[in-house]
């Protein structure tokens, strides 16, 4: 008979160990569908391996992909902690990357330090109210705020297209729909000369910093951490588990927002619906990674950059459909949750003692 | 007028209730899942295994039938996942139904890529075909609206029935509303949580995934990537609206899929003056608003969203 | 009652069940220590000790929620042959016919009591179920028991005391032999535990055995036949009843003389908190209250008596600053409240201590440091330029621990590594540190061992000793009968008068918790002398 004994506390080995674990285990385990697919299996390791680390070139790719994944990893990491289930990333990054097209295409122009958080500021803040309706939906009427969240991700989308082939419409795009393009001032400078990788990624290790120090050194992050392990508790001493709310919805949606400024302004330069290849819900898989630590986002956003990277690179070399990442990293994502378990049980197996 | 018209044709409710099958199967088993106590986020994951899966088994020979039971077994398997992570290991089930989803998508796209790697159209199969029932089919209105759907529309309405039945009308369905009530209650007597729950989450994914195979073997005959489009996510409002009652979620399915119907005709109407999008976002909108609704009232289950542990009361 | 004398009662000779060398540990804690205990047919044992003492964990192995490290439980099977029971296993001991009734109820509160009792009962893959068999059998044992509840009302609906006998009959329906009750009476008022106890004995005479778990000895003495007690995981002690003496049981239970608070001579000086017919209406009885009135003044402490879930909760968050009246006037510190908020509250001199410890009182994730600041992070003690400054929250915490004798590894300790007593001192030293004018202490010794709970009460008269005005709720009535000055009766969201604590009545306090007397509030101050003549 197997039991699950409770560890009072898990050892820092373990804690820290797990997750890298747990990746570890998901890419090995991305070896059966590879063989089912009838792929070289160590040719497809290596060539995944080459293309997200093999040149400048490829590492400049991931850190690229890195740049929206740390963003979305740290706003599901900070809602998660206060028990704030946003699934909504994905809608509130549309939302930024719009409202940064609304104010970054032309209507103001200006020096690129005004313009660059100009348009940050206007993505973050619909980002934020992107959350703030459904947040406040769910601690004044109850509304479950992982359904909301889920179906808005669905209606901004919709919303976006409706506004390309409308009011943002390009006029010189020859009928794509597809946004005018961001202007130079408000343009996020690549940090390297003919990379991709761009100012962006600053602004990401910034944010997952400067969050670090909010959540353990401020009062608003001590009120943050008792609000999400015990609201009861935490109501009963005097914290207004409402504002504490409202306040993570607005660091959580404005930080998804800030990952769609980022990719309009950054990578793309303009927007379409095909902005973000979901990094809404990988943004999930890669706060859990992280344990919801701030800093750890960064780590595990360069993982979940470098599948999916490399993973694009294999499939194009050897023609392994390039999902095999979508779903190592869906795989990642349940071998933490498992590993999580057994950093806080301690697995017994016990025999019987037989009768007589 | 043209909205009487609308609402008395034929056509209409026959397109309402087309488009509220798949729902009907998926918050049938969203229901399941949560009247035992656990929240099946998989479910839109579980759509898309399920179109997937019975497409693909039909497409490659294993009959119709066949494919429904391919798609019923795909579910099952990414149930019972969901099911060992949440129920026995208790871990969070938002988190785990949200990585269900994101598996049970990209290996569903990864299997189709695989097997059929370059085709720029996707293959068809022959679906299921509107029922030709002699005298039935041939009634004014309902021969048209209800009895010219395919099997799979008749098989969701009795599934209806059973679970209704199963649920206040059999022991078992006493044992699973109560270990969603009170887990303690249902050790106390002697039967197993873990089993009950196990066993509800599995067979809730199953007839999820009916769902999902209704779209590629009976409203559609081919596979598409993200065809299902957030249908599983108003499956899970939908439950909630219907207060976790079988004929309540029959009445809130045929409500939306009603209001679904209408909002296509009515943009053939006015659809000149609003945008494409805003009728599309309708059933979204719709499902929040349900939502909102019922949200002060709902009366969820009890233990709902709790872990259970052996040994604690 | 409690005199009534057992003596008639012979032993039976036929064995039911007899647990043998029944060891549990739970790390380093002994729970259970080679236990030995027998029970016959048609006899009732109460098992005795103190909240600790190993009673329920000793009933959970019999039951099959745990499985025992060592020993074995032997049950005489329906054909009269002596057999072990298989260990961890439920349904075995249900098979067995052992029925537990848990101190917390497991039912199901949206189903119907007839639902709850047939659950599990019949094959589970049945197309449908039969309810006429059912309902035959359980009117037979409730005209034969006395224990007589709608089964069709959704179980939420019943009291507690109707619970408790949905719970006895779901054991009956299944044809229980033997009845394991654990603190069948914490709930229940002193009358509904009388008639408990008749229908108990009335069982015990057609055979069933019951093995009742308590920790109040003049119950004890009611209603049993026989006596083990327990002490620190081991049997120190079994005797008849009737030849059991009151005081060599007490010393066996508690093991040591236990210094007991006792209240000093204190005048009461001004009102600190004054309720004038203060109405919550949350349509539910535990959340309510009908035209409070209230006075406490410093020096004192008040007792709320009363049956749980009669309006304590709604006091409770009142006076937290959790929840605010639909009319009526509170006032504190002489100045009518008009802005109820738990911050305010905790700033300005009101200590809270709440019921639920765990759920209310801490967060087990954060460190114990943390745990003693979280009223106070708000203030400039705690901030430097915006930023917690944790040297000044280690600091305090460092004095707490010290001061409260909190046992844990350190101040950056997760809470929820302390024990029970150990949080209830880590929330004594978050609010008492702070010299409050006012105390709500929410059953602040329920659940802790006897050496924690005269901490607890030390400190609370230390408090008032200071000049606090302290409101003590509790359902324990030797507690408030032991610390409070005067004492109010909560009943049905009303409140009686105070009466002060040397003029009452037990008697007639369990009646007025039972809601039987409304004159007893009018009566109270006139007829103290003569009472306090009565009473022997």
């Amino acid at each position: 008979m197997i039991r699950f004994e409770p560890r009072s506390n898990p050892g820092p080995i373990l804690v820290y160990g797990v997750p890298v674990f747990a990746a570890v285990f998901a890419i090995l385990l991305a070896a059966i569908p590879l063989a089912l697919a009838g792929a070289p299996i160590m040719d497809a390791y290596g060539l995944m391996i080459t293309g997200a680390f093999g040149s400048v070139f490829s590492t400049s790719e991931m850190l690229t992909r890195a740049t929206p994944l740390i963003l979305t990893g740290l706003a599901a990491a900070i809602a998660f902690r206060a028990k704030l289930w946003n699934i909504g990333a994905e809608g509130q990054l549309y939302m930024g990357a719009m409202a940064a097209v609304v104010v970054g295409t032309g209507v103001i122009d200006g020096p690129s330090w005004v313009m660059i958080p100009v348009i940050m500021i206007a993505g973050a803040l619909a980002g934020a109210l992107m959350l703030i309706g459904p947040t406040l939906l769910k601690t004044r009427m109850g509304v479950d705020e992982v359904v909301t969240t889920l179906l808005l991700n669905f209606i901004v989308l919709l919303f976006v297209q409706m506004m390309l082939e409308g009011a943002l419409k390009d006029p010189m795009s020859m009928g794509w729909p597809q946004s005018e393009p961001i202007i130079d001032s408000a343009i996020l400078p690549p940090l390297l000369e003919r990379m991709r990788v761009h100012l962006g990624l600053i602004i990401a290790l910034v944010a997952a910093s400067g969050l670090a120090v909010f959540v353990k050194r401020t009062v608003w992050g001590f009120e943050i951490r008792a609000v999400g392990e015990n609201a009861a508790a935490a109501k009963f001493s005097g914290i207004s588990v409402t504002k504490t709310m409202i306040l993570v919805a607005a660091l959580s949606g404005g930080l998804a927002g800030l990952a769609g400024v980022s990719e309009v302004a950054g990578t793309r330069g303009y927007l379409a619906t095909d902005l973000s290849p979901g990094y809404g819900y990988a943004g999930i898989v890669v706060a859990m990674l992280a344990r919801l630590s701030p800093v750890g986002v960064i780590i595990s956003a360069l993982f979940v950059a470098s599948v999916f990277v490399g993973a694009d690179s294999m499939s194009r070399a050897i023609g392994v459909s390039s999902y095999l990442a979508d779903l190592i990293v869906a795989m990642s994502l349940l071998c933490v949750l498992i590993g999580g378990f057994l950093t806080r049980f301690k697995v017994r197996f016990d025999r019987r003692k037989t009768a007589g | 007028m043209e909205i009487i018209d609308i609402l008395l044709a034929a056509s209409f409710w026959e397109a309402a209730i087309r488009i509220a099958t798949p729902l009907i199967f998926g918050v049938l088993g969203a229901l399941v899942c949560e009247r035992a106590g656990v929240l099946n986020l998989g479910i839109e994951g579980i759509f898309t295994a399920g179109a997937m899966a019975g497409w693909m088994a039909v497409w490659l020979g294993a009959g119709l039938w066949g494919g429904v039971l391919v798609a019923a077994l795909a579910g099952g398997f990414f149930g019972l996942i969901h099911a060992i992570l949440t129920v026995p290991l208790g871990l969070s089930q938002h988190v785990s139904g949200i990585g269900v989803t994101l598996l049970a998508t990209s290996l569903s796209y990864f299997t189709y890529r695989t097997a059929l790697p370059d085709v720029s159209s996707p293959p068809r199969i022959i679906p299921f075909q509107p029922l030709d029932i002699p005298i039935l089919s041939d009634l004014p209105f309902i021969g048209q609206a209800l009895f010219s759907q395919t099997a799979m529309t008749m098989l969701a309405l009795v599934l209806v029935f059973v679970t209704g039945w199963v649920l206040y009308r059999t022991p078992l369905g006493l044992a699973i509303r109560a270990v969603g009530d009170n887990p303690s209650s249902v050790e106390a007597q002697g039967l197993s949580v873990y089993g009950l729950r196990i066993g509800a989450v599995v067979v809730g994914s199953a007839m999820m995934a009916l769902g999902g195979a209704f779209l590629t073997m009976s409203a559609f005959d081919a596979f598409f990537f993200g065809m299902i489009n957030g249908r599983g996510w108003v499956c899970i409002a939908l439950t909630v609206f219907a207060s976790w009652r079988p004929g309540k979620a029959l009445i809130g399915a045929l409500l939306f899929g009603a209001f679904d119907a209408f909002q296509v005709r009515l943009q053939t109407e006015v659809g000149a003056f609003f945008p494409s999008q805003v009728f599309l976002m309708m059933p979204y909108i719709l499902s929040i608003i349900a939502l909102i609704v019922v949200a002060r009232k709902a009366d969820y289950p009890k233990a709902l969203l709790v872990p259970w542990f052996k040994g604690q009361r | 009652m409690s005199s009534a004398a057992h003596s008639s009662h012979k032993t039976s000779p036929e064995l039911l069940l007899q647990l043998a060398g029944i060891t549990k540990k739970f790390g380093p804690l002994i729970a259970n220590d080679a236990i030995d205990l027998k029970v016959h047919k048609g006899e009732i044992v109460a098992l005795l000790g103190e909240n600790g003492a190993g009673k329920t964990t000793l009933m959970n192995i019999l039951f099959g929620h745990y499985v025992a490290d060592e020993g074995t439980v032997t049950v005489t099977n329906r054909d009269g042959n002596l057999e072990q029971l298989e260990p961890g296993a439920p349904q075995a001991a249900l098979d067995a016919g052992i029925g537990m009734v848990h101190q917390h109820f497991t039912l199901a509160e949206n189903l119907s009591g007839l639902d709850n009792i047939v659950l599990g009962t019949e094959p589970i893959f049945r197309l449908r179920r039969d309810r006429t068999a059912a309902r035959a059998k359980l009117a037979d044992l409730m005209s034969g028991s006395g224990l007589n509840v709608d089964l069709d009302q959704p179980v939420h609906k019943l009291t507690v005391g109707e619970k408790q006998r949905v719970e006895i009959l779901k054991a009956l329906y299944r044809d229980a032999r033997l009845l394991v009750l654990d603190e069948p009476t914490a709930v229940l008022t002193p009358q509904e535990a009388d008639s408990l106890f008749v229908i108990l004995r009335q069982l015990a005479a057609t055979g069933l055995s019951v093995i009742i778990i308590a920790h109040k000895l003049a119950e004890v003495l009611a209603v049993s036949h026989r006596i083990a007690v327990l002490r620190g995981g081991k049997k120190v002690g079994e005797m008849q009843t009737s030849d059991a003496d009151h005081r060599s049981i007490a010393e066996l239970m508690v093991g040591r003389e236990v210094p007991v608070s006792r209240r000093t001579e204190r005048v009461p000086g001004a009102p600190v908190l004054r309720l004038s017919d203060v109405t919550i209406d949350r349509g539910d009885a535990r959340r309510s209250l009908h035209g409070v009135n209230l006075t406490a003044c410093e020096g004192e402490i008040l007792g709320i008596a009363g049956v749980s879930g009669n309006g304590q909760a709604a006091l409770a968050q009142l006076l937290a600053g959790l929840d605010k009246p639909d009319s009526g006037i509170v006032e504190i510190f002489e100045a009518i409240v008009t802005k109820f908020d738990a911050h305010k509250f905790a700033q300005n001199g009101i200590a809270r201590i709440p019921e639920d410890r765990h759920h209310d009182g801490m967060v087990g994730s954060m460190s114990v440091a943390e745990n003693i600041a979280i009223e106070d992070v708000r203030s400039k003690d705690y901030q430097k330029f915006g930023f917690l400054d944790f040297a000044a929250i280690r600091k305090r915490a460092e004095q707490a621990i010290k001061d409260y004798d909190v046992r844990c590894p350190g101040p950056g300790a997760p809470a929820r590594l302390l024990s029970g007593g150990n949080i209830q001192k880590l929330i004594l030293a978050r609010v008492l540190e702070k010299s409050p004018k006012l105390i709500l202490a929410n059953q602040p010794s329920r659940g802790l061992d006897v050496g924690a709970q005269s901490e607890v009460h030390r400190r609370l008269l230390e408090a008032r000793q200071n000049g606090a005005a302290v409101i003590l709720i509790s359902e324990d009535l030797d507690e408030l009968l032991t610390i409070s000055d005067q004492i109010v009766v909560i009943h049905a969201g009303h409140v009686s008068k105070a009466i002060p604590t040397d003029a009452i009545d037990r008697s007639e306090l369990g009646l007025m918790m039972a809601g039987q007397t409304k004159t007893y509030t009018q009566q109270a101050q006139t007829s103290n002398t003569i009472r306090q003549g009565e009473t022997p």
